[in-house]
C-alpha cells in the first residue's frame, strides 16, 4: 500500500494524529483512488472526521504524510489547497447571513471570478442540485434541511474541485429526505466523476454510495472492501457492523457506479 | 416651576454643557470601541488570554469612580487638563462591556460555520471580516450600549474634576442645595441616556443577522 499508485487522488502514509494525550489515529494507511467514492465507515471518536480534516489540513498529523494529487499537502499554501478541495459538513455550515446566492458563489467569488461568471456558476449549481433559481435570494433559516443540504453541495461544488470530503452529509435529514439526497448524490457523482471522502457510521448510507469502504475502528484503518465484499467480509468488525444493522442489505449495494 | 425657568434663563449654558457632556462620551466611547473591539476579537482567538484581560477589565469597573479621577489627576500631560483625565477614565469605565460583548459575539458563532469557512479555504481575515464580525455585530454594539448609558452617568461625576459637562449642574446645585438646579443636570443627561440606549439599540436590531 505504501507505493503510490499513479491514479490515487488521496494518499495516507503512515498518518498518526495525537491530541495531548489522546492517540485519535495510528498508522493510517489508505489510498482514495482517482474519481472514486471512498466511505469511511466507523462509530464515533473511531478517527473519520480526523482523517478527512487531515486532507484539508484542518488538522496536521502527528507523523506520517498526506499527499493530494501526488504532493504532500504540508507543502504550498494551505487556503490554494483548501479552494481545490469541496469540503461538506453535516449541517451544511452556511452562512446565516447570506443569501443561498452569495453562499454558494462563495469560493468564485473570493478567487476573483467575474461578477457574471459567479452568477452564470451558482443558477448552474443551483439546477445541478435539484433547487429552483429564486432559492438563491432566500436565506439559510428559510430553508428545510435538505434544502440546506443542497445548498452546501452546491456551495463545495462551485469552484469545480476535482475532490470533495463529505463528512456526514446526510446524517441530519429525515430518513425520506436522506434517501432523496443519497440517490441525487449518486446519479451527480456518474456525472461528475469527483473524488469523493465520505465520512458516516451507517452501514446502508455506505454500501449505497460508497465504491469502496474504509472500516475505522479505534484511530486504525480495520480493511478497505468494495460494498459487496463487506457483506461477506468474515472480518469481525465488518460481521458486527453487518449484523447491527439487520438484513436487507444486498438491496442497498452500489452496483459500481464509477 | 423653578426649573423650568431655570432651564430657559440658562438655556445657552445647558446647551453648551450638554455638548460638553456629548462630547466626553462620544469621545470615550470611541476610544474603548478602537481599544475594545480588537482586544476582544484577540482573546475570542486565543482562549488562553481571556481571563487575564477580562479580569483586568473587571478590576477597573470596581475602582469607584469618584477615586479614578483622583489618581489619575497626578498624571503628567493627562493632569494638565481635566477632559483628558475624564475621557480617560470614561474610556477605561467603558471597556469591560465592550470588551466582553465582542468576545461572547465572536465566541457565539456557531463552530460548524466557522469550520465551513477555514475548510473552504477563507483565510484567518475574511473569516473574522465576512463572517465573524457580521455575525456578531449585534452583540458587540448592545456591548457599546451599555457602555455610553454607563458613560452618560459617569461623566456627570467628571464635572467634579472640572471636567465639565451637566455634573457641573448637579455639583452647583448641590453646593447651593437648590434642586432646581440639580435637576437642570440630571434631567438632560438622563434624557441623554435614554436616546442613546433607544438608538443604539435600534441599530443593535437592524444589523442583527439572521440565525
Amino acid at each position: 500500500m505504501l507505493t503510490a499508485a499513479a491514479d490515487a487522488a488521496i494518499e495516507f502514509h503512515d498518518v498518526s494524529y495525537r491530541v495531548s494525550s489522546v492517540q485519535v489515529l495510528s498508522g493510517f494507511n489508505l489510498e482514495v483512488r482517482d474519481g472514486e467514492t471512498l466511505v469511511l465507515l466507523g462509530r464515533s471518536g473511531s478517527g473519520k472526521t480526523t482523517s478527512l480534516k487531515l486532507v484539508n489540513r484542518l488538522l496536521s498529523p502527528t507523523s506520517g504524510e498526506v499527499r493530494v494529487n501526488g504532493k504532500p499537502n504540508q507543502d504550498g499554501d494551505v487556503i490554494a489547497l483548501r479552494r481545490s478541495i469541496g469540503y461538506v459538513i453535516q449541517d451544511a455550515g452556511l452562512f446565516p447571513h447570506f443569501t443561498v446566492e452569495r453562499n454558494i458563489g462563495l469560493v468564485p467569488r473570493i478567487e476573483g471570478w467575474p461578477e457574471e461568471r459567479i452568477h452564470a456558476r451558482v443558477r448552474e449549481m443551483l439546477r445541478l442540485v435539484g433547487l429552483p433559481e429564486e432559492t438563491g435570494s432566500r436565506y439559510p433559516h428559510e430553508l428545510s434541511g435538505g434544502q440546506r443540504q443542497r445548498v452546501g453541495v452546491a456551495r463545495a461544488l462551485a469552484a469545480d474541485p476535482k475532490i470533495l470530503l463529505m463528512d456526514e452529509p446526510f446524517g441530519a435529514l429525515d430518513p425520506l429526505t436522506r434517501d432523496e439526497l443519497q440517490r441525487e448524490f449518486l446519479s451527480l457523482q456518474q456525472r461528475l466523476h469527483k473524488t469523493v471522502m465520505l465520512v458516516t457510521h451507517d452501514l446502508r448510507e455506505a454500501l449505497r454510495l460508497g465504491s469502496r469502504i474504509a472500516l475505522m475502528e479505534a484511530g486504525r484503518l480495520v480493511a478497505v472492501m468494495a460494498p459487496q465484499e463487506f457483506l461477506r467480509s468474515s472480518d469481525p468488525w465488518a460481521a458486527a457492523y453487518v449484523k447491527a444493522f439487520g438484513g436487507e442489505l444486498e438491496s442497498s449495494v452500489n452496483r459500481g457506479t464509477s | 416651576m423653578n426649573f423650568f425657568r431655570f432651564i430657559l434663563e440658562n438655556r445657552a449654558q445647558v446647551i453648551e454643557l450638554t455638548l460638553e457632556h456629548l462630547w466626553l462620551v462620544g469621545i470615550s466611547t470611541l476610544f474603548a470601541m478602537l481599544i475594545g473591539i480588537p482586544l476582544g476579537i484577540v482573546i475570542a482567538h486565543r482562549p488562553r488570554l481571556n481571563k487575564p484581560v477580562l479580569a483586568g477589565a473587571n478590576i477597573i469597573q470596581t475602582i469607584p469612580s469618584l477615586a479614578l479621577f483622583g489618581f489619575l489627576l497626578p498624571l503628567p500631560w493627562l493632569g494638565e487638563r481635566a477632559d483628558r483625565l475624564a475621557i480617560l477614565a470614561l474610556t477605561l469605565y467603558a471597556l469591560l462591556p465592550i470588551i466582553r460583548n465582542t468576545y461572547t459575539g465572536i465566541c457565539a458563532v456557531d463552530p460548524a460555520v466557522v469550520e465551513a469557512g477555514l475548510g473552504m479555504g477563507l483565510t484567518e481575515k475574511q473569516l473574522l471580516f465576512q463572517v465573524e464580525l457580521p455575525l456578531a455585530v449585534s452583540v458587540i454594539l448592545s456591548g457599546v450600549r451599555v457602555a455610553v448609558v454607563i458613560s452618560i452617568g459617569l461623566a456627570t461625576i467628571a464635572a467634579a474634576i472640572g471636567a465639565g459637562g451637566l455634573g457641573e449642574f448637579i455639583f452647583r446645585g448641590l453646593a447651593m442645595v437648590d434642586n432646581s438646579v440639580i435637576l437642570a443636570g440630571a434631567i438632560p443627561a438622563a434624557i441623554l441616556a435614554l436616546s442613546a440606549d433607544l438608538g443604539v439599540g435600534w441599530l443593535e436590531k437592524r444589523l442583527r443577522a439572521p440565525r
